[in-house]
């Protein structure tokens, strides 16, 4: 049987049950990672870090959680290479953690947003192997998505083929370069605004979720 | 101790309070030339010698107050 794919908890996480869904729909098995505790990253063949609001977005979206005693085993965990994937509170948490660059900052427009977008692929990573330039749609949810950069760590991240998922029509949130989802170097540890877990099925409105939690095959 | 730790977005950020907070008082005939909303953390440090509780203050700011990304910090002793 193969390891199960572990999914962090932090008090405020919304979007976990969505997530065990969509890793039960892989014929895979989920297990719970709580905030609190630390893990054995060995045991586990990936994880994820859902969607939220970890400690209700105080102070920053993601600092407090990026600060718990789970997120020092995930460093370790993906420090050995194993796939990491943050869906939307859980890539603020994910950059918060410093395993991702940059900062996830108040959408541009002020408003919350939850709606589909249009998304194109830009470099390949342990969590999608489509080809460069494929179209997916996914849907958005949030108030604090806009992708912050520095000038200069931007060019970094580009010639390293750091940038995962730009949005390929409308850009929700008015993130630098229309980013919606970046990778570390190493490209084990990636993270997206929009949410996979939620497009597994038509009835959901579409499947293209596939084409990122399907990498959980491959892991 | 109390320390206050003022915490600001960065200029190059665009900060969508301030923005928010600008148009309202250009709307009331109360225009500034630029409105920044950041936050306020007041910590009390179990310390009495002033520059100890600073230092303090300071490793627990960049520990998890302030991210240097997008924003920036001041501290200052409350004596009130």
């Amino acid at each position: 049987m193969s390891k199960p794919v572990g999914i962090v908890r932090f008090l405020g996480t919304n979007c976990d049950r969505d997530v065990w869904e969509a890793v039960e729909n892989l014929d895979l098995t989920p297990q719970w990672l709580w905030h609190a505790d630390t893990f054995t990253p060995d045991d586990y063949s990936a994880f994820v870090v859902p969607g939220g609001f970890s400690y209700g977005d105080y102070l920053r979206c993601g600092a407090l959680a990026a600060k718990s005693p789970v997120m020092q085993s995930l460093k370790e965990a993906a420090e050995k290479g194993l796939p990491v994937l943050g869906i939307c509170n859980g890539f603020q948490v994910l950059c918060e953690a410093q395993l991702l660059p940059g900062a996830l900052v108040r959408n541009e427009g002020r408003k919350f947003v939850d709606k589909w977008v249009e998304l194109k692929l830009e470099n390949s990573n342990a969590w999608s192997n489509l080809e460069r330039g494929a179209k997916i749609r996914l849907p958005v949810a949030h108030g604090e998505g806009r992708f912050y950069v520095e000038p200069a760590e931007l060019t970094r991240m580009k010639e390293r083929g750091q940038i995962w998922w730009t949005y390929a029509s409308e850009n929700p949130n008015g993130s630098v370069e229309n980013i919606a989802g970046v990778s570390n170097i190493q490209k084990n540890v990636c993270a997206l605004m929009p949410h996979p877990e939620r497009a597994m099925h038509e009835w959901m409105g579409g499947d293209d979720g596939r084409a990122i939690m399907g990498a959980l095959l491959r892991a | 101790m109390k320390i206050g730790v003022k915490i600001l977005p960065k200029n190059e950020v665009l900060d969508t309070q301030g923005r928010a907070v600008e148009g309202t008082l250009r709307a009331h005939n109360r225009s500034v030339e630029q409105c920044r909303v950041g936050k306020y953390v007041q910590l009390e440090i179990p310390e009495t010698d002033e520059s100890k509780a600073l230092a303090r203050a300071k490793e627990i700011t960049e520990f998890v107050l302030y991210n240097p990304l997008i924003e920036t910090f001041e501290l200052e002793v409350v004596r009130r």
